[in-house]
């Protein structure tokens, strides 16, 4: 069992988590991570290692509640534990002074994000952050993230807070303004965010970094669940990736595989929240 | 042995296999095969002529005494019987259901040549199971010999090689990357073939001889090779990491939605048991023309399972999305480019399969998967094959018939093309050879000690995919192997 030390809600749906797994926190790099089962009913899922502590033999991680698993998870208390946490998984950030970087993080993203923009800062990067949400009360570790850059800037899509417009805006302006000077972009969050960053660095020629969250099941290379196209063929996202060029990516092809499970996953809510209000009526 | 002639024996048949019937078991997951009764099983020790010189041994990889155990059953010493069968082999309820009996020891039994052979894996189950359903003895444990070994890969091999290990007196970790020991007896073989329970009895209490099992322990990432062998103590490594890695055609359309390699599919069937969803929280899916790609064990499983997944949505125990839901019968073909005989499964399986209702399509090749335009599979073109000159296997190689394409109408298409090893607990371990096909060289087959000093490697991972006796054969030899260099020092 991996023992449940902190938990508290960033976000109305985000739920940031340490857990006790010494062994994992003690090789983990930026831009890896763990697949959790909760408990032995339950799914493996992949969730970003956000940040770890390998003295204290922790590893932090921050989930959004979308679904059956996620929700399950906001209803574990200090001292619960998960059945099971496989990691370090997947390939390091490629980290190094390549000048001048941006980091576009959207929703939950932003966590997953920190480690590696704080290890470009490290590195020596000039470090640009673009945090985007879709209203105020989604936005969180905004500090965290403003603490490891040299410029940042926060947009929500409803204008309640930052700038009102969507990641893409201040990305397409910043490669407008300093043109070459921009050596790389990362951006994470959901699909749909990722493939309009990558729209709008393609023409730039910047090389642009996503990390790709597809359906997956063991996590270490032996289903292929996870598989994405690229231009030169299909990766296995769990051992080939999580990160990948942006500009090779089949997006459409990504997202119509994410959302193969769509009828079960909606089934198995529902059967959820119905067991959680008898929980409540009893 | 008793008193019937030769020539009495050869008139007994063989004993066919008690089973559940095809129309009941196509909607449950329990064991088709319900084994001998205590009768069957004496009638057909007699029909074995207890050869001087039994061909049959020859056939089995790990060279059980076959005459023997099979004599002793026949005498009512069924004690025996075990004890000779325990002294080859560790895992006998399992082989004793999966072995390719007809292309091993039966085969080569003396009987088959102008009748059917001796049913020597039937007659081992029986045995086995006998044993495992009067419990489990304590295993008796030499004294602590202080050295300690690192078993990677919880399989056939791996566990074969831990048991042996411990019964030594040795320390022993074994480290798993998944959340559940057995390998593809756990993650890829069904439950209707080869029941867990079974597994898990036969795997004996490890935890009692002392051997300790560490899950979610992905080797290559969590620890490599060397920090195994340095920082963390152990004096020794084997390698039992099988062939995991899947295989796709490289054909249009093969990333479509609804194309998943047997691994995926088997994987959630049974390791995550996606047939009892949503008591399980993993979903799988069954549409209503599912084509299964191979004709091997892998394939057949795939096929007959995602056959019993239909019945079970059709029943409505397993809940069926909108578009999956229908009345009409769930169609399931085998798609395999060579002909019958070239089959490699199991004849059993193949037998069952058909049984069940699976269509076999031989001599037809997909070359392309169509899709619709939510990227979910609608379509196959397959191409017709003819069998041409023997190949480097021995068999008549499949060639394309140009212009036979054809389409097939399926929704589902499952990728059960073989594997080969996974590459991940290789990182960081360059000084261990591998050859071009991805497996690890050893220097010699009877200990499996490879090219890196002081690590061992038997199974899958050493003879690309083959089978659970192989691996635990390697594994036993493997151990043998280990004790004599932590015993000599060299
Ligand atoms: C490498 C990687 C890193 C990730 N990191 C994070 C993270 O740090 N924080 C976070 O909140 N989420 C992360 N995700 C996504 C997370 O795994 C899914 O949100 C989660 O599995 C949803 O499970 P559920 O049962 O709650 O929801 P479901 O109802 O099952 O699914 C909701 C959504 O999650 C996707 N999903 C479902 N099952 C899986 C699965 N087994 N693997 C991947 N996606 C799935 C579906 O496409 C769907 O869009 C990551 C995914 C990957 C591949
Ligand atoms: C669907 C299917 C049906 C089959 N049917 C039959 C049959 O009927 N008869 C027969 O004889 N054979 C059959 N086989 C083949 C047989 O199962 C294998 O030959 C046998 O299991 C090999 O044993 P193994 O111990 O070498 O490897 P495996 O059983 O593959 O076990 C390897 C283990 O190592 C683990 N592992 C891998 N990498 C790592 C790592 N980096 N770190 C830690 N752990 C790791 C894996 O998770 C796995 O648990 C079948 C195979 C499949 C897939
Ligand atoms: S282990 Fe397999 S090959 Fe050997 S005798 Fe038993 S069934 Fe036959
Ligand atoms: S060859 Fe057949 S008849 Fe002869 S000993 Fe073996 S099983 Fe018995
Ligand atoms: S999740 Fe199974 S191969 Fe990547």
């Amino acid at each position: 069992m991996y023992e449940l030390l902190e938990k508290e809600y960033v976000t109305d749906i985000t739920i940031m988590m340490v857990i006790k797994a010494p062994a994992v926190a003690r090789k983990t790099q930026p831009g890896e991570f763990v697949i959790v089962r909760t408990d032995e009913t339950g799914e493996r899922i992949p969730l970003t290692i956000a940040d770890f502590d390998r003295d204290a033999g922790t590893i932090t991680l921050v989930v959004q509640e979308v679904g059956k698993s996620t929700m399950q998870m906001g209803k574990l208390g200090v001292g619960d534990g998960f059945a099971n946490v496989v990691g370090p998984l997947g390939h390091a950030t490629e980290i190094e002074d390549f000048g001048t970087v941006v980091c576009v993080s959207g929703g939950f993203a932003v966590a997953p994000m920190y480690p590696i923009t704080r290890g470009l800062k490290e590195a020596g990067n000039h470090v640009i952050s673009i945090l985007g949400a879709r209203s105020k009360d989604l936005l969180f570790w905004e500090d965290k993230i403003e603490s490891v850059s040299d410029e940042f800037i926060v947009c929500t899509d409803d204008g309640s807070y930052g700038r009102k417009a969507l990641v893409t805006e201040p990305l397409k302006e910043i490669l407008e303004e300093r043109g070459k000077e921009v050596k790389r972009v990362w951006a994470i969050g959901p699909a749909i965010m990722m493939k309009f960053c990558a729209l709008t660095t393609k023409p730039f020629g910047v090389k642009t970094i996503v990390s790709l969250n597809t359906i997956m099941v063991d996590g270490t290379g032996m289903c292929g669940g996870c598989r994405v196209q690229l231009e030169d063929g299909a990766r296995f996202v769990c051992v080939d990736g999580p990160e990948f060029d942006a500009h090779q990516v089949d997006w459409d092809l990504m997202m119509a595989r994410q959302s193969y499970y769509k009828p079960e996953e909606q089934l198995a809510v529902e059967r959820w929240e119905h067991r959680c209000q008898l929980e409540a009526l009893a | 042995m008793a008193e019937l002639t030769i020539k009495q024996r050869r008139q007994i048949p063989r004993h066919a296999m008690p089973a559940q019937e095809a129309a009941e078991r196509r909607s449950n997951f329990s064991e088709v095969a319900l084994g001998y009764t205590e009768e069957q099983a004496i009638e057909e020790a007699n029909r074995c002529l207890q050869c001087k010189k039994p061909p049959c041994v020859d056939g089995c990889p790990v060279e059980i005494d076959i005459p023997g155990f099979i004599g002793a059953l026949h005498d009512g010493d069924k004690e025996e019987s075990l004890r000779i069968l325990k002294s080859k082999n560790s895992l006998p309820a399992i082989c004793g259901r999966v072995c390719p009996q007809e292309t091993q020891c039966e085969i080569k039994c003396v009987l088959a040549k102008k009748a059917e052979p001796v049913a020597i894996g039937r007659l081992e189950r029986f045995i086995a199971d006998w044993d495992l359903e009067r419990g489990a003895a304590t295993p008796e444990v030499a004294e602590p010999t202080g050295k300690r070994v690192a078993v990677v890969g919880a399989g056939p091999a791996g566990i074969t090689c831990a048991a042996d290990l411990a019964r030594l007196g040795h320390s022993v970790t074994i480290f798993e990357s998944l959340h559940a020991p057995g390998g593809v007896l756990v993650y890829g073989i069904p439950e209707f073939r080869l029941p867990k329970d079974t597994v898990y009895q036969e795997f004996g209490c490890l935890e009692c001889m002392g051997v300790e099992f560490v899950p979610d322990a992905v080797i290559g990432k969590l620890y490599t090779i060397d920090e195994l062998l340095g920082e963390q103590g152990f004096d020794a490594v084997f390698l039992g990491t099988g062939a995991g890695l899947p295989s796709f055609m490289r054909i249009p359309g093969i990333n479509y939605n609804g194309v998943l390699s047997a691994n995926e599919f088997l994987t959630r069937v049974n390791l995550m048991k996606a047939y009892r969803f949503p008591e399980y929280d993993t979903p799988v899916k069954v549409k209503k023309k599912v084509a299964v790609i191979g004709a091997g064990n892998v394939a057949m499983d795939s096929a007959r399972s995602a056959l019993r997944l239909g019945h079970l949505q059709a029943a409505g125990v397993l809940p069926a999305g909108p578009e999956e839901a229908s009345t009409e019968p769930l169609e399931v073909h085998i798609v395999y480019r060579r002909s019958p005989v070239e089959v490699p499964a199991r004849a059993e399986e193949v037998h069952h399969a058909e049984e069940e209702g699976i269509i076999f399509d031989f001599l037809t090749n997909p070359v392309e998967i169509y899709g619709d335009d939510k990227w979910n599979v609608c379509g196959m073109r397959c191409i017709r094959m003819e069998l041409g000159e023997p190949d480097d296997s021995g068999r008549r190689r499949p060639t394309p018939i140009e212009g036979s394409e054809f389409d097939m109408e399926v929704d589902m298409v499952i990728m059960a093309l073989g594997t080969s090893p996974n590459p991940l607990v290789f990182r960081n371990a360059d000084d261990l050879e591998r050859s071009r096909w991805g497996t690890v060289e050893v220097k010699d087959e009877k200990t499996g000690l490879t090219t890196k000093p002081r690590v061992w490697a038997g199974g899958d991972v050493v003879t690309g995919a083959a089978t659970v006796i192989s691996a635990m054969g390697a594994g036993k030899a493997a151990a043998g192997d280990i004790h004599r260099y932590l015993m000599n020092g060299s």
